[in-house]
Order: structure tokens, then sequence, then C-alpha cells
């Protein structure tokens, strides 16, 4: 076992740990932050997305040991502290960007990384950045949407389908 | 996962110190290993985390050659590489992927399917390691094996920058690999194009086309030229007939898309 230490939502977190033991079983088991959903475990599904240094990793494929000193933003973050939620949160709920809402920790995080670094991102764009995020329930539609509307653009014309 | 060590040396003799271990490995970003670790189709007794090593990092542009440090990320490249190449990183798996995954990884570790070797040998790289400099030409020997010996780290590449180049990916979607993908780059002595993806010998220089190329750099150039089926891959993604044909259209769109 070996201790590892990082900055977790803004909060310091220790614990001690195996070799193996990965980012995600780190988050989910040690700090009880179970957001951060395990869907595939092979680094397909995306959503055990998370922020580490401000850059959307899979936790699932990172060891705990990698995320030494770093500073971890996981979906438990991204609220207000009265539980409101943040714009793109809100604009999944708006534009029904999720149907079971397994995908959605990651869909958001995976959100969150996009417009950090493109602020206006084309539905292209979109699309492209959610090639490791899987959903199976909304065919995706609803979830551009969605980050689009965060970005503030105008939806209105983007029918559904 | 089988249990292993972790050690995060901070300099390349450091990492070499902890390689020599028997059954100890190297560990770039992570996204081949881990799964394969997952999987317990590897059981090494150390992984030597690569990441915390400053002088791996950075992407460089000087004199017409550009060095890429073995540490970087496909993010990186994608951000600072010169144009097809970042191209080229920018189209790798996804972008939490591209984010954790080292070019320095991905050349070692030579999946016949991965985007990087094609580049490699089109662009006229070195492969520099902890302990000397090996020609992209002689690095990929074959699937899955390189000319690195046990412990030998990618410490980074360098590639002479081509007066034009493109990178022509046919996509399997599902892993987004390249099914086929070539790289055509032209310099002012000839054309190189690598291609990967598509040989059971992993990925290759198409000499044929190298040469008419150089002798007239346009689609038509091409024409008539094919490819054995029977030295490509096959599988349920692609026949060996698909794969041939597909990386003799790679090949005409990239020079298409140049010229």
């Amino acid at each position: 076992m070996a201790k590892v230490s990082m900055t977790v939502n803004g909060k310091a977190a220790s614990g001690d740990v195996e070799g193996r033991t990965l980012l995600s079983s780190f988050l989910r088991e040690e700090l009880g932050l179970t957001g951060t959903h395990v869907g595939c475990d092979t680094s397909q599904c995306g959503a055990c997305v998370v922020h580490v240094d401000g850059k959307a990793v899979k936790a699932c494929t990172m060891l705990a040991l990698e995320a030494e000193g770093t500073e971890v933003a996981t979906i438990e973050g991204q609220a207000g502290a009265d539980g409101s939620l943040n714009t793109i949160q809100q604009a999944f709920q708006d534009h029904h960007g999720l149907q079971c809402g397994f995908c959605t920790p990651g869909m958001v995080m995976s959100a969150a990384a996009l417009l950090k670094d493109n602020p206006q991102p084309s539905e292209q764009e979109v699309r492209a950045y959610l090639e490791g995020n899987l959903c199976r329930c909304t065919g995706y539609h609803n979830i551009v949407k969605a980050i689009m509307a965060a970005s503030g653009q105008d939806v209105s014309g983007i029918a559904a389908e | 996962m089988y249990e292993f060590e972790f050690e995060t040396p901070a300099t390349v003799a450091e990492a070499v110190a902890a390689l020599a271990e028997e059954e100890a490995q190297a560990l770039g970003g992570g996204q081949t290993l881990i799964p394969t670790l997952k999987q317990r189709l590897a059981m090494p007794s150390k992984l030597v985390s690569l990441a915390g090593i400053a002088e791996m990092k950075g992407v460089s542009i000087a004199d017409g050659v550009l060095t890429i440090g073995g540490g970087a990320t496909h993010a990186d490249v994608a951000a600072e590489a010169c144009p097809p190449l970042a191209a080229l990183a920018a189209g790798i798996g996804d972008p939490a992927v591209r984010n954790r995954g080292t070019i320095g990884g991905s050349l070692a570790n030579n999946d016949p399917a991965a985007d990087y070797p094609a580049a490699m040998l089109a662009l006229k790289s070195t492969i520099v390691t902890d302990r000397r400099e090996i020609a992209g030409d002689d690095f990929f020997q074959g699937l899955f094996e390189t000319a690195l010996d046990e412990g030998e780290i990618i410490t980074g590449v360098r590639c002479d920058i081509p007066e034009a180049a493109h990178y022509q990916k046919f996509d399997q979607p599902a892993s987004r690999f390249a099914l086929v993908g070539v790289f055509v780059a032209k310099y002012a002595d000839g054309v190189r194009v690598g291609v990967t993806g598509a040989s059971e010998e992993g990925a290759f220089r198409w000499r044929e086309a190298e040469a008419a190329l150089s002798a007239s750099f346009a689609p038509d150039a091409l024409e008539g030229l094919s490819l054995d089926a029977g030295s490509m891959m096959g599988d349920l993604h692609g026949s060996k007939d698909y794969r041939a044909h597909l990386v003799a259209v790679m090949t005409k769109r990239a020079v298409a898309a140049i010229s």
C-alpha cells in the first residue's frame, strides 16, 4: 500500500491505495464519490470522465497513484454549494439531455472540458468531442442540444429528431 | 489486475534504473497498458510511470525539424506539432484518451492499427531512446514488435518537416483505430508513403507508390498500382482484398488532399 494525496473538488483528499487501485475506485470506494460511474471499465463508455488538472480523463483508465498531487474535479463538484445546478447541468435538464442518467456524469464532465477550451462549439464539434462518451438512451440529439444551449447558442433551430 | 508496485521517477536515468528490475514495465499514459492489465494479459512486478519526467515533455519545431518528447500526449501533439501530424494526433481515440496517451507509449506498443507508425515511416523519423537513436525505418519490426531492448525508453522522436503531407485514415468506427491509414509526405528529394492498419507485418512503406509519386505527384500517378492482398490483415472488419484496395484509395485521397 502507498499513500496518495490529491485535491478533489477543492478539498484535500488522501488515502492508502495499492499500485493497481484505479482513480475511479479511489473516488468511489475510498472517498464515497459515487457520481463518477463505471459503465464499461474498458475505456470505451466515458461514464467515468473526471478532470485531472483541468483535463478530461477516463478515471477507470488511470491509476490513483498517477493522480498524486493533482487537482481532480468530479460531477459532485459541479453544482453550487446550495445544490443549484450549474449551467451545463441545468441545460441537460431543460433539454431532456438524459433518460436513465447513467452516462450523464461523464457527459457533463466532457461538456465542461469542451466548453472551457471552445466556448462556442459547432454542433459537429460537440458531436466529435463526445466520441468517447456513450449513451444508450437518448440517441445523443438532446445531449448535443443541451451542450449547445449551455454554450449560450440558440438551439431553437435544432429540431428534435 | 494482478498486484504490482508503482514508481514515479523524476529523470530518465532513474527510470532506466527502476526498469532494470526483472518484470518491471514502463507506463506511459496507460491507455493501452491499463486495459491490458485489467484483462490480466500482462503481469509486471512493477510499473514505472514516465509521466513525472520533465525532460520527456514538450513539442518544438526548429530548423525544419519537429522534436516531440516521448512523454508528450496525443493532445500535446495535436496542439503543437506541424499540421499534418497534429491532425493525425487529433484523430486518435477520443479527447479523454488523447489527454493521457503518449506518443512514446504508442510507438513502443506498435499496435498494427495505430496511427503514429504510418507518420513515423513517412516523416523520415528518428526514434530517440535513453541509450541510442533508431531510424524510423528500422524501428517497427512487425505486430507489437519494435527495435527496443528490454527496459529501453523512448525519450523522444525527431521528424524532418516535409514540404507538404497528409494523413488519410479510414476509421474502424468502434475502436477508432485505423482500419487503414496512409501518411503521404512530400519532400524535395522524393515522396514517402507510410501505411498502417493493413499489413500482417505491421506498418510499412509502400515503395512502388513512393516511386510513382516522386516521378509525378498526382493521384493519377497511382493508377494501376496495387498491393499483394496475400500479405494484408483480414478480419471481421475488413478482408485482405478490401484492405489492399483501401490502401490504394487512401493513398490517392491523401495525394489529392495535398495537390
